[in-house]
């Protein structure tokens, strides 16, 4: 996307959080029209945000979760996709841990597909959200300087936000120790850094990533303990002073407290925007609904 | 404590390059002057050296101890007498005791110990991998904030390329070296002497010489990749020694250190199935030999170690395949080394540099050079005094020495540790 497309979105996006925070629906928007939540991994804050999105535009809403679809009894994905496409669903939501999944989905469907989340490739609506958070917070995107801290290699929720955030003019480091950045990150457009202090000096902005159990025990283990790792690279107080003073905090859930991010923090009524991410996501959700059946709705 | 003066010495500091006939003062534990002429301070107990060398308390980066949990074999206390007798004053440790040196807390407990001996700082090494069972990454962080001076599986190599890629990036951000035992196990087996017409003629499970060089190879090219810091302990084969020459002139941040068996013996020295040689790596043929004291001369290794490891006797009364590998070299390390002196093959203050200033720096320590405020250790010794190596005769505890019988030049007169005597 460019860089009017997004504040296109994210406009619209602004204008149905008004909607929803007055009570207000547009429940004839998507009348008729059908969403399907297919979900491969579990998800309880993005299925449940576009599920709302959707009832709250009028769409008929479907969740399939992988535990109740026939791909546990060996259907491969493009069979799926060719019974999805016989049923004539117009919104197709995708959430699967292979990277490249819904790329594949959407070329096989004649409904819009919505990446909700692809192994560790992308995640674009968590990224439309937390601009809009940002935006809502900051007044801007361009020339602020957002620290993404943890797990980068790992998280689709990073590479997403990198680039907006710098198709948006933000300057955007990436901070973790070694073992969780990707190579070639500076490629992406991001500085890296793997010292908290240096790497969130003047930061407006923190987004906290989530660091999976596996990665901190095991043979797979690429960090020595959960100890450690907050230690060094948990978000406390005491790191964030190291921030901008207004700087603000966010994540993209579910927290592990005590490993990536102290409680103190997480709850911070002034810094921490995390509860308001979650509201932006049903907003932003909407709007992208919205928009993607528009060629479909002919208005 | 009063100042100490010792005068009529042949000053050698190896990080300055000085080697002037001259006095040194000692005061508060520090090193307050030195020069050609000192004039004596009031109270200042004098000491006449007679002109030998005085030089650097000796930093000896590569020691295995028996504690913990191997105390019948050496405590930390025996291990101190053999290192002040062998004018040692700062010694590294290796991690792999039981319990292994994989937590902060045993860290702070290493170095304790060692401040509690008076003689000899213990600079210890954590374990890479929890339990050095070369699985999973140990708190690097952690352990480098109590005071761990590198990283390293002691004895045991990291056999896993993917665990030595990690280590390699991780203790990066800690400013750490790796420290590797550079021996590819799956190739070296159960071997116990260097392949080679010898361990065939005795019948013995050999280790061929391309198991060390495998392992060098294949960590420089993780250097290269994780831009990490390498060092590779006891290298004693001339492949691996020309692989990390390679490496250094591409810039790389690779090093390594050797030990006094590895330029003063070779495979021979296990002759009639004698354990007290059997090392690890194994002695090796008379040109790997050669190889190592030419790489020590150009520059190729970075320091001497003793790569001390106390064993006890029914350790070594056993079978030359069963017997265990290691020898005692806290007081042969001085010795050994300026053998290569007196055979012109290594000058001398660069000998004493790759005991003293050159482990120091490798290991970030305050220690190994004479300037002004540093802590008075120091060593002084008889460069020409001759003496024979006895197993059963030596300071400390463990008399596993590899060195049995070899009559040496160079004798340790006088041990200081910050401005106190603590030998001769």
């Amino acid at each position: 996307m460019h860089p009017p497309q997004i504040e296109t979105m994210l406009d619209l996006a602004e204008s149905y959080v008004l909607l929803n925070r007055q009570g207000k629906t547009q429940r004839d928007l998507l009348r008729g029209r059908t969403l399907i939540n297919l979900f491969f991994e579990d998800s309880t804050r993005t299925r449940t945000s576009f599920e709302l999105a959707g009832k709250r535009l009028g769409a008929d809403v479907i969740n399939m979760s992988v535990a109740s679809s026939s791909v546990n009894k060996g259907e491969t994905l493009l069979d799926t996709a060719a019974t999805l496409n016989a049923m004539n669903c117009d919104l197709l939501v995708v959430r699967h841990g292979q990277s490249g999944a819904p790329n594949l989905l959407a070329q096989k469907v004649d409904a819009a597909v919505i990446n909700a989340g692809d192994g560790t490739h992308e995640h674009p609506t968590q990224a439309l959200l937390d601009a809009l958070t940002i935006r809502r917070r900051k007044g801007r995107l361009e020339g602020l300087t957002v620290a993404i801290c943890g797990d980068v290699q790992h998280s689709r929720v990073a590479r997403s936000n990198i680039h907006l955030l710098c198709a948006m003019g933000s300057r955007v480091r990436v901070v973790g120790p070694p073992t969780l950045i990707p190579n070639q990150a500076a490629r992406l457009g991001v500085e890296v850094f793997h010292d908290m202090k240096t790497g969130l000096q003047g930061a407006d902005v923190v987004m906290m990533l989530r660091l999976q159990r596996e990665r901190m025990s095991g043979a797979g283990s690429l960090v020595p303990s959960p100890r450690e790792y907050f230690r060094f690279w948990g978000l406390d107080a005491e790191k964030l002073a190291w921030a901008k003073d207004d700087a603000i905090v966010m994540h993209p859930g579910p927290m592990n407290r005590g490993v990536e991010i102290d409680s103190a923090v997480a709850d911070d009524p002034v810094r921490s925007v995390i509860k308001e991410q979650v509201e932006m996501g049903v907003a932003v959700r909407m709007a992208v609904l919205d928009i993607l059946s528009r060629a479909t709705r002919n208005d | 404590m009063t100042d100490t003066l010792i005068q009529n010495a042949r000053l050698i500091d190896p990080a300055s390059g000085l080697d002037q006939v001259g006095a040194l003062l000692v005061r508060d534990g520090r090193i307050a002057d030195l020069g050609p002429a000192l004039g004596r301070p009031d109270g200042a107990v004098v000491v006449d050296a007679g002109g030998a060398v005085l030089c650097p308390g000796l930093v000896d980066m590569r020691a295995e101890l028996g504690e913990p949990g191997g105390e019948f074999r050496e405590t930390i206390a025996a291990a101190a007498q053999a290192a002040a007798a062998g004018g040692i004053t700062t010694l590294a440790v290796l991690p792999n005791t039981d319990p292994p040196i994989d937590d902060a807390a045993l860290v702070r407990l290493l170095r304790a110990r060692g401040e509690e001996t008076g003689s000899l700082a213990i600079l210890p090494y954590a374990a890479i991998s929890k339990g050095c069972r070369g699985e999973e990454l140990a708190e690097l962080g952690l352990l480098r904030e109590a005071g761990a001076v590198a990283f390293t599986d002691g004895t045991r190599a990291i056999a896993s390329a993917r665990l030595m890629r990690l280590a390699l990036a991780y203790a990066g951000q800690w400013g750490a070296r790796v420290v590797q035992h550079p021996e590819e196990p799956s190739l070296a087996g159960s071997g116990c002497a260097t392949q080679g017409e010898l361990a065939t003629r005795l019948g013995l499970p050999a280790i061929p010489p391309a198991a060390e060089a495998l392992m060098v190879w294949r960590d420089i090219r993780l250097v290269r990749m994780t831009g990490g810091a390498v060092h590779f302990g006891h290298v004693s084969t001339a492949e691996a020694l020309d692989l990390i020459r390679a490496a250094k002139a591409d810039g790389l941040d690779v090093t390594c250190d050797t030990a006094p068996p590895y330029f003063d013996l070779n495979e021979t020295a296990i002759g009639d199935f004698r354990t007290y040689a059997k090392l690890s790596p194994p002695l090796r043929a008379e040109s790997d030999r050669l190889a190592v004291a030419a790489a020590l001369a150009d520059g190729t290794i970075d320091a001497i170690a003793s790569d001390h490891q106390p064993r006890d006797a029914d350790d070594k009364r056993l079978p030359f395949a069963q017997a265990a590998p290691g020898g005692t070299g806290l007081a042969t390390l001085l010795a050994v080394t300026l053998a290569q002196v007196h055979n012109g093959s290594l000058p001398l203050v660069k000998a004493l540099g790759l005991l003293t200033v050159a482990p120091a720096r490798l290991l970030g320590a305050e220690a190994g050079t004479l300037a002004r405020g540093s802590p008075a250790d120091l060593c002084l010794f008889d460069l020409e005094r001759s003496w024979r190596v006895e197993a059963g005769a030596l300071p400390g505890k463990a008399q596993n020495t590899p060195f049995d019988g070899r009559a040496l030049e160079g004798r340790v007169l006088g041990t200081w540790k910050a401005g106190r005597r603590v030998f001769g």
